[in-house]
């Protein structure tokens, strides 16, 4: 018993506005979808949260259908300066709703509603004001004199972050011009058909968003659909291969974004204790439900055992529990399948030789908990440093010199993300030259900012999100 | 593996000038990004009910309440000494306060004011606040200090020292008044505002604790900024280290500038999960402040009644 327990401080649940149907959104209405529907969980308590209408082959092709002439009769031909105003309207909305958003977000994906309120609504809407920014200026972009929109964007969206995703994806295709039907993964539909609500507050034109809630069916009608322009795409790799597959020797556009194995390197100049703040941010944020998650951390064998010291004891102050609670640092593992796979791959790290080190806190009885886990002793060769686990569980390896350094975090199929930490300037520069990943932090982790393109390499998939480079994915250059 | 803090190192690290030069530049840095946001993040920890009327009381009974003015007058320390006592004359469960802290020449009178209450007396001393004077006239201060029945001392290190790089005199320094200060605890100043980096604030704090300050603690509150929670951060990380290396547990005690319950709270939360809960007392943390026990007083009355008085009725000295 701890001399100052902190009393529960709950965000009241009553903010979400829950309600007990939700529907997929075509052509501005919401609809009665034709598949069969799907039962929105609460992943902290196992509690079912909605029913969710799915949509059929049919939905799909009116969806496709009020994109189509959305884009060719009002959105498309619309100056950017009238689009760029839809675009700062629902951002200001989505900061208005934000604290329902936030509440909503965590019931569905079960995150802590300290990262729902502090990072997801509000990145997502400094995502739809930034490229409100960008709509009217897309001659100064870069890209030549008045560059096209593609046309219509059919976007996948994964679990983990839902609405922000979902900012990702439909801000800088709305500022180009084009119009999007939208997928939300099966576990999190809600914050999507919310943002639906928004754009019919906001006025946007009916076709210019459609979302359709579904599994990986309603996915593929939309990637096999001929009506669309373009893929976007965010989730894991296996499916990202299935769909360049299905796109290939078609005219669509592709991007994807998938999994990675980011390498956090830590070096024996540096900042140890921001450090290891860095470490955790970048494991732990979100349960690790993060595809850019420093999942491996690299640190220099002269101060491997101080760090890892200093790593656990800061491990065991992170609380984990209710997600609502607003002292929660750790919530819940989005769905039971997540859990089992989280599950099976720390054990095989520890069947491999890995010595596992679990944080000594209290999992609720009910729901999907995982306790923040370290395992050290790692080696390249162990399953766990070289599979996604998408889950709050670091793999530790060390280093002798940077060029080794260089070495182990490249020797990875993806190459999304990597954290540098040494007080070396000129190391700094060293290391980010050679680093095989999208994007490289140097004495940070997880920093995000809309301006800032974010894209992999490799297995991590290709093309960009965010700043300029990211309208290009949207644009016919 | 010898870590840059075991024991052997330790010692090693006091032998000269060199040697203490060397071990405190080669402390890890401070990545001033990184604990700022850490910092403001443990900030938005939110502390309810029971947990919060705990923290109330707890940081009352952690308060150097203070004057520290030109204008000072005997009076005035004994007004401060009645309210030291009895934070809240309506409520006597209210617990008093860890010291009053005044110049070494209103000691005598605090210590009168104060005889049989437990409440310490602190004085600040060195040439207090700018620290520029001679050796010798500081330690005169801190003897003036403790003749006159102080229990703690609060000197100032030599900044300018500090900043030339000339570490070993700042430690000879310290070593010499705590020898001046007997059996009173001393409070190493490290005046972080002057210091500017957060790497210097690690350096002064590692340098204040081998030295032998029973607490280090932020500012004189003259010097502006004052305490902030990220230098906080850093030397509650300090005595945590100091802790591990050696086991034995030094205080931290930011002082200057923090003025609200909400303030209050923040700094408890950073030693709760900064330094670990060992250091949530009064031996080991304190706040430096005068303003900052009316308001802990006004929100513990909030607690208890379930509505809000307002300051008229909260004794103003």
């Amino acid at each position: 018993m701890s001399v100052w327990e902190y009393a529960p401080a709950p965000e009241s649940r009553d903010l979400a506005n829950l309600r007990p149907n939700y529907r997929p959104f075509v052509d501005g209405e919401f609809v009665d979808g034709g598949g069969d529907p799907l039962t929105s969980l609460n992943p902290a308590t196992e509690e079912p949260l909605a029913e969710v209408g799915t949509a059929s082959e049919s939905d799909v092709d009116a969806a496709v259908r009020a994109a189509r002439r959305a884009f060719e009769q009002v959105w498309g031909p619309m100056p950017g300066a009238e689009r760029a105003k839809y675009l700062f309207r629902i951002a200001r909305l989505l900061q208005e709703r934000a604290r329902e958003l936030a509440v909503l977000e965590t019931l569905d994906n079960g995150k802590p509603i300290k990262e729902s309120r502090d990072s997801d609504v509000p990145t997502a809407a400094a995502h739809f004001f930034y490229h409100a920014g960008w709509a009217d200026k897309l001659d100064y972009a870069g890209y030549g004199p008045d560059p096209q929109p593609l046309g219509v964007a059919g976007q996948i969206i994964p679990w983990n972050f839902p609405l922000l995703m979902l900012a990702w994806k439909i801000a800088p295709a709305l500022a180009t011009g084009n119009t999007v039907v939208l997928k939300p993964a099966e576990t999190t539909p809600l914050s999507a058909l919310v943002f639906a609500e928004i754009c019919q507050q906001a006025g946007l034109p009916a076709g210019v968003v459609n979302i359709v809630p579904g599994a990986g069916d309603v996915g593929s009608l939309l990637v096999r659909h001929p009506g669309i322009d373009k893929i976007a795409f965010t989730g894991s790799t296996a499916v990202g291969k299935e769909i360049q597959h299905a796109v290939a020797g078609t005219p669509k556009r592709l991007t994807l974004e998938l999994g990675g194995k980011a390498a956090n390197v830590v070096f024996d100049d540096a900042p140890l204790d921001q450090a290891v703040e860095g470490i955790v941010g970048g494991i732990f944020f979100n349960q690790g439900h993060v595809c850019c998650a420093g999942s491996r951390l690299l640190v220099q064998e002269s101060v491997a055992e101080e760090l890892l010291g200093k790593l656990r004891a800061r491990v065991s102050t992170l609380r984990l529990g209710d997600p609502l609670d607003k002292n929660t640092d750790i919530g819940a593992i989005n769905s039971a399948e997540q859990l089992a796979k989280i599950r099976e791959l720390t054990a095989s790290g520890e069947d491999e030789g890995a010595e596992r080190w679990t944080s000594p806190c209290e999992l609720p009885e009910r729901g999907f908990y995982f306790a923040p886990t370290v395992l050290s002793g790692v080696e390249q060769s162990m399953r766990v440093a070289r599979e996604e686990i998408f889950g709050p569980v670091l793999s530790v390896l060390t280093f002798r010199t940077p060029d080794e350094a260089v070495t182990k975090a490249n020797n990875t199929p993806y190459g999304l993300s990597a954290g540098l930490w040494t007080e070396k300037g000129s190391r700094i520069l060293w290391l980010a030259d050679r680093m095989r990943a999208g994007v490289v932090w140097a004495n940070t982790f997880n920093r995000f900012d809309p301006a800032a393109p974010f894209g992999g390499y490799q297995e991590s998939g290709f093309g960009r999100e965010g700043g300029r480079t990211g309208l290009e994915a949207y644009l016919h250059v | 593996m010898a870590t840059a803090s075991s024991p052997a190192v330790l010692a090693d690290a006091t032998r000269d000038e060199t040697s203490l030069s060397r071990f405190l530049h080669g402390l890890p840095g401070v990545d001033q990004v990184g604990v700022e946001a850490r910092a403001a993040s443990l900030g938005t920890r939110s502390i309810k009910k029971a947990a919060k009327l705990w923290a109330i009381d707890t940081a009352i009974s952690m308060v150097d309440l203070t004057t520290l003015e030109g204008a000072d007058t005997r009076g005035k320390v004994r007004s401060l000494a009645a309210k030291a006592r009895r934070p809240d004359p309506d409520r006597p469960d209210t617990p008093p306060v860890a010291a009053v802290c005044v110049y070494p020449d209103m000691a005598a009178t605090a210590v009168e004011a104060l005889q049989g209450t437990g409440i310490g007396v602190a004085s600040v001393a060195t040439a207090f606040p700018s620290g520029r004077s001679s050796r010798e006239v500081k330690l005169t201060d801190v003897r003036l200090a403790v003749e006159a029945g102080a229990a703690e001392v609060d000197m100032v290190i030599d900044r300018g020292a500090f900043l030339e790089g000339r570490y070993g005199h700042v430690f000879d320094e310290i070593r010499a008044v705590k020898q001046a200060c007997g059996d009173a605890h001393l409070k190493v100043i490290l005046e972080t505002g002057e210091l500017a980096t957060y790497d210097n604030v690690r350096r002064a704090s590692w340098l204040g604790l081998l030295a032998g300050g029973d607490f280090i603690k932020t500012s004189t509150g003259k010097v502006s900024p004052a305490a902030t929670l990220p230098v906080t951060h850093v030397m509650l990380q300090a005595v945590r280290d100091w802790y591990d290396a050696t086991g034995e547990l030094r205080g931290v005690k930011p002082a200057g500038g923090i003025r609200s319950t909400k303030d209050a709270l923040r700094y408890l939360v950073a030693v709760h999960e900064v330094a670990g809960e060992e250091w949530l007392t009064p031996e080991l943390f304190r706040f430096g402040a005068s303003s900052l026990l009316g308001d802990l007083v006004l929100q513990r009355r909030t607690q208890h009644d379930g509505h809000y008085s307002g300051p008229d009725y909260v004794a103003v000295d």
